[in-house]
């Protein structure tokens, strides 16, 4: 147990410790941290002008990236659920893009949805229609991202798909009895007992969200080596096409490991926790009026 | 139970023969189902199709509207060993991935049986840290353990990134404390009338049963290090002799301006390991996912 604790200490609490007290220094790792008060929260709530957008861009994850994961995901668990033949080979299709490390995955779709000769703009050039700059377009980044996200939903797709199955049938059965049709088994039904898989589920995805940073910095990263042709790695590409994959995580990284403005980092992720972890329980105390645990005494 | 029993029978008399009319729509139905699963099933297969299309193309036929490759190029599958050192990557990446998860499993193991099956003061409260470890965002802690290594001198080489492996992971507790708590007490009481120590326990009986939970926490600890990409880029991107294969692959491009042929070989080549050790796996695989989900 002890080395453990050691390793607690070293890994979890000191960190935890330091980040707030380099949070009210200037550091810049060459000379030794100069106490400035509360100067870097300052500059991050008032004057930083990347802030702004940066929280928007992480929002957008949260707002829309997640709900549609959570969404997708669900719909296929019910269909792969549904089908009575091949659950197994289903499962499987649906779960391999999740293993695909995700530098691999996102590389791959900046090449799928390169806007000139990509398989998915030829595709959709055969029907006719002139298919989005993608990954090339402030407007078109974050659903790009989205696709990708939604493609490796497998991880949640196989915890839905186990939550379905497990329901007890019997409650189906009565339910069916009762004359209800498969929407109304659905709602009163699939959806109760499975509740707490997907309270875990947002959770987990909220949180994923508010760290998204390697398919964004991947994607910036090749999409605007792509644009110059030149491939010049000292450009500042984070954030590519102007900003719109500007993360919050992509703003610390930028700070703290581009600028090695580590005082100002720290104060970012500083915030970050304290965000995280006020959304972690604010979802979670909500959740008491729609999370059906089995068995639990009202 | 009885009173369904009733319906339940009568049921199954209407469905040995059903009216035709039934029968069309139940199987239009089934078709329809299907279909819409096998076409979203067929998107989900498509990326995997174009990588492995566009990786067996010419430099020219990657850049045009071609979609089906003439002629197969299968030389491009040696090309890439030749423009990018990948198989040193893929040796830093083996070291980084291998000696974590040995990290992870001799760290957590004992750590989550002590959570688990011993009694001692502050336990609640050790294993309330690991659930707050366990919410907390990693990104939070990068700073100042960046700082820490720096002081140290190890930025630049895979230290960093296993070493913290070896002094327990929350994850890994966590799963592996809520499968130990499955184990019956009377297993480990017989034991300890024999005369074991906690440890010769922990050794003999609990490692044997907990082998499923003990291979999930394996498969992902490995998984997780191969894919990793965020800690590599902050301790090994000034050092490419120390670069792992997701950062190489990263970098690729720029190495080789717009080759997307080569580029697609490439990402398939890193994609392959993770691949067929899900199908040699595959069992443990969706049983640790369903653990961490429906348990956790």
């Amino acid at each position: 147990m002890s080395p453990w604790l050691v390793g607690f200490c070293l890994f979890f609490g000191y960190p935890l410790v330091m980040s707030v007290y380099l949070s009210f220094t200037h550091y810049d790792l060459l000379s030794s941290p100069k106490w400035i008060g509360w100067a870097n929260y300052h500059y991050l709530f008032t004057q930083d002008p990347q802030v702004g957008p940066a929280v928007r861009n992480t929002l957008w994850l949260i707002l829309i990236m997640v709900p549609l994961q959570v969404l997708f995901a669900f719909g296929v668990a019910m269909m792969v659920a549904r089908a009575r033949r091949g659950v197994g080979f289903f499962r499987t299709i649906f779960y391999l893009p999740a293993l695909a490390p995700p530098v691999a995955a996102t590389m791959a779709f900046v090449y799928l949805l390169n806007p000139a000769t990509g398989p998915v703009n030829v595709i959709l050039g055969h029907l006719g229609i002139n298919g989005p700059l993608w990954f090339q377009s402030p407007q078109w980044s974050k659903p790009s991202l989205t696709l990708l996200s939604i493609w490796g939903v497998g991880n949640l797709m196989i915890i839905f798909l186990a939550a379905i199955l497990d329901a007890p049938q019997q409650l189906y059965e009565s339910a069916e009895l009762d004359g209800a049709g498969p929407f109304q088994r659905m709602r009163w039904v699939t959806l109760p007992t499975i509740s707490p898989v997907i309270l875990f589920s947002v959770v987990i995805s909220v949180i994923a969200a508010m760290q998204y940073f390697t398919q964004a910095y991947v994607a910036a990263n090749i999409a605007s080596g792509q644009a110059s042709q030149a491939g010049d790695q000292t450009v500042n590409n984070l954030g590519y096409p102007e900003g719109s994959t500007l993360f919050y995580p992509v703003l610390l990284y930028q700070h703290g490991f581009r600028f090695f403005n580590m005082g100002y980092a720290s104060a970012l992720s500083v915030l970050l926790l304290i965000v995280a972890f006020t959304v972690t329980v604010l979802i979670i105390r909500n959740s008491r009026r729609w999370v059906h645990y089995a068995g639990a005494v009202k | 139970m009885s009173t369904a029993s009733v319906p339940v029978a009568a049921g199954t008399l209407v469905r040995r023969k059903p009216p035709w009319a039934v029968r069309r729509k139940r199987i239009l139905v089934a078709v329809a189902d299907h279909s819409l699963l096998i076409v979203v099933a067929i998107m989900f297969l498509a990326p995997f199709i174009f990588i492995v299309l566009t990786s067996l193309m010419t430099n020219e036929q990657a850049l045009s509207s071609h979609l089906w490759p003439s002629p197969f190029r299968w030389g491009n599958y040696i090309d890439v060993f030749r423009e990018a050192p990948i198989w040193r990557w893929a040796i830093n990446t083996f070291i980084y991935s291998v000696l974590a998860t040995l990290g992870v499993l001799c760290s957590s193991i004992p750590v989550a049986y002590a959570l688990s099956r011993i009694r001692w003061r502050g336990r609640d409260l050790a294993f309330a840290t690991v659930l707050i470890a366990l919410m907390l965002p990693p990104v939070v802690s990068v700073v100042p353990l960046y700082v820490m290594w720096a002081k140290l001198h190890l930025v630049g080489n895979l230290g960093p990134l296993i070493i913290p492996n070896w002094f327990g992971d929350a994850f890994s507790i966590f799963l592996l404390r809520q499968f130990f708590l499955t184990i019956p007490e009377e297993y480990l009481d017989a034991a300890r009338v024999d005369g074991c120590g906690e440890l010769r326990i922990l050794g003999t009986v609990v490692l044997r049963l907990a082998k499923p939970a003990i291979a999930a926490v394996a498969l992902f600890s490995f998984l997780y290090t191969f894919n990793d990409f965020f800690l590599p880029l902050l301790y090994l991107r000034e050092n490419p002799s120390h670069w792992v294969l997701q950062i190489g692959l990263s970098e690729f491009r720029s190495l080789h301006q717009v080759q997307w042929n080569l580029t697609m070989a490439a990402t398939l080549l890193v994609m392959m390991p993770v691949i067929i050790l899900f199908f040699l796996a595959q069992k443990a695989f969706v049983e640790g996912v369903t653990l961490t989900g429906v348990k956790g």
